[in-house]
């Protein structure tokens, strides 16, 4: 049962995520659907991959939304589709004030200098007939932006911030690693200086070692240029280090939305709690101790969601916790998000907190809060 | 014919025999146009029944390379093999390539990280299982239809008699993982090497995969060896572990040692560069500084000393000239030993005091 109040009209916080006016983007009940066609000369559709079905946030300039969920989930899609990568199918896209989803692509060419994106696989996003001086100076040369110092000044300083040898302008990408070609990412997103990059996965293609440098960058980036970010991944650890709210998408849909720490300490919607429970902690003792939540079965498929809640297939929850009447309302009502607790959003008929999942009773960590009890030693336990 | 090197190692462990499988000093070195590629490096650990080894490593350590050789699968290339595996009785390095087949799929399997590539996709996954079956035992088609039905059900995919008739791609990446897993177990194995089985696929698949693969090793008593570079999934499965940096092992002990009283600061440096998910949250994560090694030029002395922030304990710049010997320490396990050069009194303080509070 739920043991959060329900406060839908909270007067401090928004009942939508997407009525937060001040944000930077606000993403209005999104969708993207992909067309099945079937059919020799004519092509009919006959369904569609419901990628991402009605999805709201909102992302305030210089902070950073992560967008947590598996694969199948729709977030690199979402990334996308902000990015204007991709046609959203329905729903708004208000950057700035202004509704980009029906932009042009004449039109999003001007918006391309405010908003950029990084990807994912270091190999496959750089030319790899071009230099890096080719590659991150792209952008002037598109955008016809005027430079103090010429182009290849801008760029030599630029390879010089993301901590990459100015001398290697003429280089190629092959002569990279996977980290230093990230980098090259990330020297071509930041060049025209927008105010909102798409970081799609952007440390889960490289070394665990390298990982922790590239975050690193991404974040004196952030607070030297003031950039927003929404930060696509599958790593919770990452995420949790990196991001101020926090997204969890499932099917297609966002389950909840919170602010970092406490997502992480008290979160609310079965699916978090799965997740959460799923992650593996370095650190044996604590393992040991842990309960688990195993997910039952594998991902339904997008093109055929299940009908109202899209997770009660597989909801812990739905199938040992609830009694008959609460199952039909999560078979037939499709819950919303909204706030279930200031700032947080839920789209459950029966959140409940959790504070033992994420990370242990003995973590220390409290919802608002920096500092912990500190307990982290571990060898003083029996 | 394997070349027998001067064991270089000296382990605090017990000998060949109670061992199921056993790793002495295997170098393996790949010649290329470039130079002489030292994959691995002076290698050994043992692993028992029953026991889950980790090996733990970044690209380029020399992981994938050790369970290949394990499994023979340098024969024919112009790889240089040196050292001895003993595998219950069965030395690998100098074994005919007949030998190598017969002893592969029944003896020991391996899970390999991509199930779509690992397996054929022409072919259905039902028949790959039975044909793992059916080259070590004298059965009819019949027969091994049913062993691979069984263990498609025991690896937990629903309505394996109909799935059995599927391809590949038919198959969610949880679900390949598993028919994968159920491919290798098929005859029953006792040695079981997973590399990397879980990166592909998704945290809550992570979870149940690894579940089943602990399940089933206790079921079977079957030694396994997973590679990976994901501290959590070691912290959740192993026994022991083996940290392997440029090809050879730079630490190795039980899991609680690795974790708790790590020596060596390539260790340190993973345990700190990790964001977790249960400590208080860093302002800023201390990665390590560099990249891992050319494995054609290694630094000279120790192979981690371009990267070691911890040089100047040990007098002499030995960090550059002298390569550390994988010694026993006495903290920790009856196991645990350690190649670094600074003195281990000083690295037990260093870890106490200067890197687990930072944790």
């Amino acid at each position: 049962m739920s043991t959060a109040a329900t406060r839908s009209d909270a007067p401090e916080s928004p009942s939508s995520p997407a009525d937060d006016t001040d944000a930077l983007l606000r993403v209005s009940n999104m969708s993207k659907y992909f067309p099945i066609k079937q059919g020799i000369f004519i092509q009919r559709q006959i369904g569609a991959v419901k990628a991402v079905d009605g999805v709201s946030f909102a992302v305030r300039a210089g902070e950073t939304l992560g967008l947590v969920g598996e694969s199948g989930c729709g977030k690199s899609t979402t990334g996308r589709v902000v990015a204007k990568l991709l046609d959203p199918t329905a729903g708004e896209i208000y950057f700035d004030g202004k509704d980009l989803a029906k932009y042009s692509r004449r039109q999003m060419r001007e918006m391309r200098t405010d908003i950029q994106m990084i990807f994912q696989d270091p190999y496959s996003s750089l030319n790899p007939r071009h230099t890096i001086g080719t590659i991150v100076g792209a952008p002037f040369r598109i955008q016809r932006t005027k430079t103090e110092k010429g182009v290849k000044a801008e760029v030599q300083g630029l390879m010089e911030r993301v901590g990459l040898n100015p001398e290697h302008y003429n280089r190629y990408p092959h002569e990279f690693s996977g980290g230093q070609r990230q980098r090259i990412g990330i020297a071509r997103a930041i060049a025209l200086r927008p105010k909102l990059i798409v970081c799609d996965e952007p440390v889960s293609a490289l070394d665990v070692s390298i990982q922790a440098q590239v975050v690193n960058l991404l974040e004196d980036l952030q607070n030297e240029y003031g950039l927003a970010y929404i930060f696509v991944a599958h790593d919770l650890s990452v995420v949790r280090h990196i991001a101020d709210r926090v997204a969890v998408m499932y099917l297609g849909k966002v389950m909840e939305l919170a602010p970092r720490d406490t997502l992480y300490s008290t979160p609310m919607h079965p699916y978090t709690h799965s997740l959460m429970s799923a992650v593996p902690v370095p650190d044996p003792k604590k393992e040991g101790r842990r309960e688990r939540i195993l997910l039952i079965g594998d991902l339904p498929s997008p093109i055929n969601p299940p009908s109202g809640c899209v997770f009660h297939t597989r909801c812990p929850k739905y199938r040992a916790v609830l009694g008959e009447s609460d199952r039909e309302r999560c078979r037939t009502e499709i819950p919303l998000l909204t706030a279930k607790a200031p700032q947080q959003f839920v789209a459950c008929h029966f959140p409940e907190v959790r504070a033992d999942i994420a990370a242990g009773e003995d973590a220390g960590i409290t919802a608002g809060t920096e500092s912990g009890t500190g307990t982290g030693t571990g060898t003083t336990a029996p | 014919m394997s070349v027998t090197a001067q064991p270089q190692v000296r382990l605090d462990k017990p000998n060949v025999g109670d061992a199921f499988l056993s790793v002495r000093d295997l170098r393996v070195h790949f010649p290329t146009a470039d130079g002489l590629v030292k994959g691995v490096d002076g290698l050994s650990f043992d692993v028992r029944r029953g026991e889950i080894l980790g090996i733990v490593g970044e690209s380029g350590s020399g992981k994938s390379v050790t369970s290949q050789a394990i499994l023979g699968l340098h024969k024919g290339s112009q790889a240089r093999i040196t050292g001895e595996i003993w595998l219950d009785g069965h030395e690998l390095v100098g074994a005919s390539e007949d030998q190598m087949r017969s002893l592969r799929g029944d003896q020991m399997a391996m899970i390999f990280q991509d199930p779509l590539s690992a397996m054929h996709p022409f072919y259905r996954v039902g028949a790959q299982i039975s044909e793992a079956y059916l080259v070590h035992n004298k059965v009819s088609k019949a027969v091994a239809k049913k062993r691979a039905i069984e263990m498609l059900d025991r690896v937990g995919i629903p309505n394996p008699d109909k799935r059995y008739s599927d391809y590949p791609h038919q198959f969610s990446g949880g679900m390949r993982q598993r028919a994968m897993i159920a491919m290798a177990l098929v005859c029953d194995p006792k040695l079981l090497i997973a590399d990397e089985p879980t990166t592909a696929l998704d945290v809550t698949v992570q979870a149940q995969i690894l579940d089943l693969m602990k399940n089933l090793q206790k079921e079977f008593n079957s030694a396994i060896i997973l590679i990976t570079h994901d501290l959590g999934v070691v912290a959740e499965t192993c026994d022991h572990v083996v940290v392997m940096y440029g090809g050879q092992c730079v630490e190795t002990g039980s899991v609680n040692d690795l974790f708790y009283e790590p020596e060596m600061p390539y260790a340190w440096g993973l345990l700190t560069s990790m964001p977790r998910m249960d400590r208080t949250r860093q302002e800023r994560l201390q990665p390590i500084p560099g990249q891992p090694p050319s494995l054609i030029q290694v630094p000279k002395g120790c192979v981690f000393n371009p990267r070691c922030k911890f040089t100047d304990h040990v007098p002499g710049r030995r960090c550059f000239t002298e390569r550390p010997e994988l010694l026993p320490t006495s903290g920790g396990s009856a196991g645990h030993a350690v190649r670094c050069h600074i003195d281990p009194d000083e690295r037990r303080r260093l870890w106490a005091a200067d890197i687990q509070p930072t944790l």
